[in-house]
């Protein structure tokens, strides 16, 4: 096994090109380029880090600004709500108000006819009493000849109007 | 056995530092060519771009799974370990695979200087020592405290602590050992399925067919098993340390 047989003979130089080419390794890459290389590692970690941040805060914006919206489109619905309601509500206070007039007017009119009626169901009771007075007043003249003035006439009819 | 012998190259046999020799090796000029391939990897993960490129992407998935790793088994504290952590788990990675490459169809011959005890046994060494520097400076002599787990009843005092010892003492050598021996063992199973194939060719046709095919289905399936290996032991490696930090870092 050289590993052995050769060790006494070659131990030094071993141990000195170990030390050369592992310190070269050592210092020049291990502390010179590696370090760096884990820089750029680090800043791109952080950029991404940092682009997701960015992006997570836009989303939490928009997010607001939805909220916003949705806010304001809700308060201007209730206001085209209570603005319809009260439309709503002079509309029918108005025909309400027609109605009213309306139905006032009828009733004047009902009752400016009923009272026509009443005068002519009058009137048309007299001429009948006058007519039905006179119609006694001949008929007793022809039937006993006896003359019967006009006023007993009108109140034998008149009574048995009333009675009949 | 030859794979793993060391031969000094360029005529440098004989170059020495205060007496000791540091010839530059097979071993030595592996250790560079993963030290380059991974500096080249890197270069790739270096654009810095915000929107990365599969090169870049691959690199930063290797960062992404020491970093994630070490915040996994260490927390928060963890981060600061990270260079080290990705440099021997890189550093492990690339040699193993390397070493497993099929050079020798063009006449290189792959060196896999993970396979050499000398060499896990300083990494090992250097993971440990960190833990003891971490550990004693974060906690000081509190830091003993670890040899004492929670709910340790009084009556035990006199074991438990030796037993969390030795084991806290072993850590050195089994992370050293189970990266070599892995690495060895691997190659040689496939340096001995190999001669099967080729000495049962040689023997005969019969023999080629029978036993040569049967060893050379298996040995491209240990292959496979040898990136895979090679993958699992740069992780284990990084794991442990890591696991081993945290005791540093967080006593229990």
């Amino acid at each position: 096994m050289p590993q052995i047989a050769q060790l006494a003979a070659t131990y030094s130089s071993q141990i000195f090109w170990l030390l050369l080419t592992f310190g070269f390794v050592f210092f020049v890459i291990g502390l010179g380029m590696v370090p760096k290389i884990q820089g750029t590692v680090d800043r791109r970690d952080r950029q991404i880090a940092d682009d997701l941040a960015a992006a997570e805060r836009a989303r939490q914006e928009a997010d607001a600004q939805d909220e916003a919206y949705r806010a304001k489109a809700e308060a201007s619905r209730a206001e085209a709500l209570k603005l319809t309601q009260a439309a709503k509500a002079d509309a029918t206070a108005e025909s309400d108000k027609t109605l009213a007039k309306a139905d006032a007017e009828s009733a004047e009119a009902l009752s400016a006819a009923e009272a026509r009626i009443a005068a002519a169901t009058a009137q048309a009771l007299g001429e009948i009493e006058s007519v039905a007075a006179e119609a006694a007043q001949d008929m007793v003249a022809k039937l006993s000849g006896a003359k019967v003035n006009a006023a007993d006439a009108a109140k034998a009819v008149k009574a048995a109007l009333a009675n009949g | 056995m030859h794979q793993f012998t060391i031969e000094p190259l360029f005529g440098t046999d004989h170059l020495s530092i205060a007496g000791y020799n540091i010839a530059f090796t097979n071993s030595a000029l592996w250790m560079a060519i993963t030290a380059v391939v991974l500096w080249v990897f890197m270069l790739g993960g270096m654009k810095r771009q915000l929107v990365p490129g599969r090169w870049q992407m691959a690199v930063e998935s290797m960062t992404g799974f020491i970093d994630s790793m070490l915040a996994a088994n260490i927390g928060p504290a963890g981060r600061k370990y990270v260079p080290y952590i990705f440099s021997i788990f890189m550093f492990i990675l690339f040699a193993n695979l390397l070493g497993l490459l099929p050079l020798g169809l063009f006449g290189i011959h792959p060196f896999t200087f993970t396979s050499h005890f000398t060499v896990t046994g300083v990494l090992a060494i250097m993971s440990f020592s960190i833990v003891l520097i971490v550990g004693f400076w974060r906690h000081g002599l509190h830091f003993f405290s670890l040899f004492v787990p929670h709910g340790t009843p009084i009556w035990l005092m006199w074991l438990i602590p030796v037993i969390e010892l030795i084991s806290f003492l072993v850590r050195p050598f089994s992370l050293g050992l189970r990266l070599f021996v892995a690495m060895m063992a691997g190659h040689v199973l496939l340096e001995v399925l190999s001669s099967f194939v080729i000495d049962s060719a040689n023997a005969g046709a019969a023999y080629g067919v029978l036993i040569g095919g049967p060893s050379f289905i298996l040995m491209i399936a240990i292959c496979a098993l040898e990136v895979l290996v090679a993958g699992i032991q740069a992780y284990v490696f990084a794991l442990l340390t890591s696991l081993y930090l945290n005791d540093a870092e967080n006593l229990h």
